[in-house]
């Protein structure tokens, strides 16, 4: 059973302003039925079109997708559209007292069917939802190259999400947005999305290497070093490496999947080594293991 | 407030004639039956009569009767048998729609070299002859197959199975776990190598399990240690709980009948009063063979996780097929298997009777389960748009 918080068990049970508005000015829809779960939201804004003053929704989904769509139209309501615009999917998951992991993709929708919803009231074209197809695409205004072929999700939208919820695994990609939940094909290609966003972050802000440092400090950065700028890098090229051991200046790692026995890990352990140089200490020497 | 227990292929309640049976061989009667005193003897005696009582309902000696911990084990047990039984064959064969106990040990062998088929099933759940028939060769190690299915309640023409596989020379390994107790099998007259079950699926308590092991078929012990169940399964009895099985085992035989006339009466009137009453909806495996328990049943245009969670504010307690009880986001691998479509496969949900359940708790059932469907159906966008066109 799904360990749901009292606000999300309320939010199922007793949900809010669920139905439609006819005259609504704004509609946001997105899901489909294939994919297990979908929202249409509508949008009334007052006589100045500015403010939001009534929001209704239709959901097919689990208990988190009703909640948070429940919760959704809670939040909009007395929002300017430029207010509603800054709700975060995380915003939506905390007015609820948190989600499980595996569940943020629902707060994911929501936020999205607010986002079409505005864009198509502000003018923007937006393709028609097609319920009948199978795996179509789950978001139909994005841009981009579809990744997830089995839910039917973009790289620019992929990039927005892991970005926004600084996801660091392919498997928290998949809990925000389902994709690769199917048949997994594209885990590979949430993996180099994953290093091209944090490529980008990095490049904002050029980080320096620490003029002293205590051991144990040294050793957490090391450890951030591998995980944030090092084993994503690998894993684009379908490698991965594990921390084994740190004793001084000396890192020992093993090099897994396609990096293990791969020819050029002799170099691979040089790159690895100049990163941890430039970023945490000059001094340290990287040591391939075998374990 | 009182549950309404409509989950018994997840697990079962344990007999109050069972608890009986068990309960002196905790705090009293705790010998080792391995032991010489007299102490430990009086427990063997016990599991001795527990093994004739499990072989009675299968039709087996008991000789061929190994306690192990579960189903899972029994299952992991036949299957790494075989492999070790003919380490040059390389190639085994199951199902699509098995349960995880052997389809992740399956898929895992293909990591290890071993070629895998997994054989498919039609819409109705029912397995493809045809393609087994094409798939055994001189190669096939074993061939492991359900009897019945868990999520559908399918029943596979097993014998015949188990025909096609030996004669290639393969050996026949089924995963009976939902099948025994509720079914008659009789395995003096079969040609089944192996069959495992599950104490906690038939009134006993979880935590024992059996796998059957024809005489006279090679087999390569999976727990090695002591010479415990004559050195095919090492460890410790766990005298207390097979004691226990035993009593199921005795118990399952006598109300055998039961389960194909009250409880099977019950699950069809659940079919039929559901169907009559809530529009959309489709039963998967319905025109298959069924166990006489189960009934999974879809509604379309809602999600099966939010059916589940209105029925538990009720006491009614099922199951899903849904992608999203479970975490992941496809539904059900047997659904997908048997091609139902993503829209009713969502909406999937697996009622599983007993022998204690009651006429008044499926009347229950049958009067909240509608409006429960109905408002999701509201609140879903694909079901005001479909109801409204009816």
């Amino acid at each position: 059973m799904w360990d749901y918080t009292p606000t999300v068990k309320e939010h199922f049970l007793n949900p809010r302003n669920v139905g439609d508005i006819p005259d609504a000015d704004a509609v946001g829809e997105v899901g489909s039925l294939a994919c297990g779960d979908a929202l249409k939201l509508y949008l009334k804004l007052d006589d100045n079109k500015d403010k939001i003053v009534d929001a209704k929704f239709q959901t097919f989904g689990c208990a988190s997708a009703i909640a948070s769509s429940s919760a959704l139209t809670e939040m909009v309501k007395g929002k300017t559209l430029d207010e509603a615009l800054a709700i975060s999917n995380q915003d939506i998951a905390e007015f609820l007292g948190g989600l499980p992991e595996e569940k943020m993709h629902c707060s994911v929708m929501g936020q999205e069917a607010l986002e079409v919803a505005i864009a198509k009231y502000r003018g923007h074209e937006v393709a028609p939802h097609d319920h009948d197809h199978d795996h179509g695409p789950a978001y139909p205004d994005q841009e981009g190259t579809i990744v997830c072929k089995c839910f039917g999700i973009t790289d620019v939208f992929l990039k927005k999400v892991i970005e926004t919820n600084k996801l660091t695994t392919a498997e928290q990609v998949t809990h925000f947005t389902k994709a690769g939940g199917g048949c997994g094909g594209c885990i590979p290609r949430i993996k180099e999305l994953i290093a091209e966003v944090m490529g980008k972050q990095e490049s904002g802000e050029p980080r320096k290497r620490p003029e002293k440092l205590s051991n144990l400090k040294k050793m957490q950065m090391i450890q951030e070093v591998l995980e944030r700028d090092i084993r994503p890098l690998l894993w684009a090229d379908g490698g991965d490496l594990e921390l084994i051991d740190i004793d001084g200046p000396k890192v020992q790692v093993a090099f897994r999947k396609a990096c293990a026995g791969c020819a050029s890990s002799g170099y691979t352990s040089r790159v690895v080594e100049q990163k941890l140089r430039d970023l945490v200490a000059e001094d340290i020497v990287v040591e391939e293991v075998a374990a | 407030m009182k549950e309404i227990y409509l989950d018994n292929n997840a697990t079962t309640k344990v007999d109050e004639a069972v608890f009986e049976e068990m309960r002196p061989y905790f705090c009293e009667l705790y010998g080792n039956p391995s032991s010489m005193h007299f102490f430990g003897g009086q427990v063997q005696q016990k599991v001795d009569e527990a093994r004739k009582r499990v072989a009675a309902l299968l039709g087996a000696s008991p000789d061929e009767i190994i306690f192990t911990a579960c189903g899972t084990e029994s299952d992991n047990a036949a299957i790494r048998s075989a492999l070790e039984v003919f380490p040059e064959k390389r190639h085994v064969i199951t199902s699509r729609v098995e349960h995880p106990a052997v389809l992740t040990q399956c898929r895992n062998l293909t990591q290890k070299g071993y070629r895998v088929t997994e054989i498919g099933v039609d819409s109705e759940g029912q397995l493809d002859m045809a393609e087994l028939k094409a798939a055994v060769d001189a190669d096939t190690a074993i061939v492991s197959l359900m009897y019945a299915n868990n999520e559908t309640g399918v029943i596979f023409p097993i014998e015949e199975a188990a025909a096609i596989a030996k004669a290639k020379g393969a050996l026949f390994h089924t995963d009976a776990v939902q099948a025994v107790g509720k079914v008659p099998i009789n395995l003096a007259a079969s040609k089944i190598d192996m069959l495992s079950l599950s104490g906690h699926k038939l009134h006993a308590p979880k935590g024992i399990g059996v796998l059957y092991l024809r005489r006279g078929t090679p087999f390569r012990p999976f727990m090695v240690g002591g010479h415990q169940e004559k050195s095919r399964r090492a460890g410790t009895e766990n005298a207390a709980a097979i004691i226990a099985l035993g009593k199921a085992c005795e118990l399952a035989g006598e109300n055998m009948a039961i389960e194909n006339t009250q409880v099977k009466a019950l699950r069809d009137r659940l079919q039929s009063e559901l169907m009559a009453r809530i529009p959309h909806a489709r039963i998967n495996g319905g025109a298959a063979e069924r166990l006489p328990n189960t009934l999974n049943i879809a509604f379309e245009f809602v999600e099966g996780e939010a059916i589940l969670l209105l029925l538990n504010e009720l006491g009614i307690c099922a199951s899903s097929g849904s992608a999203c009880t479970s975490g992941s986001l496809e539904p059900s691998h047997v659904l997908r298997a048997m091609g139902v479509p993503f829209t009713c496969a969502h909406g999937s949900i697996r009622f599983s009777l007993s022998r204690y359940t009651t006429e008044a708790e499926i009347d229950t059932v049958i009067r909240e389960l509608p409006p429960v469907i109905a408002n999701l159906r509201k609140m879903s966008p694909f079901g005001r748009e479909f109801l409204k066109e009816q």
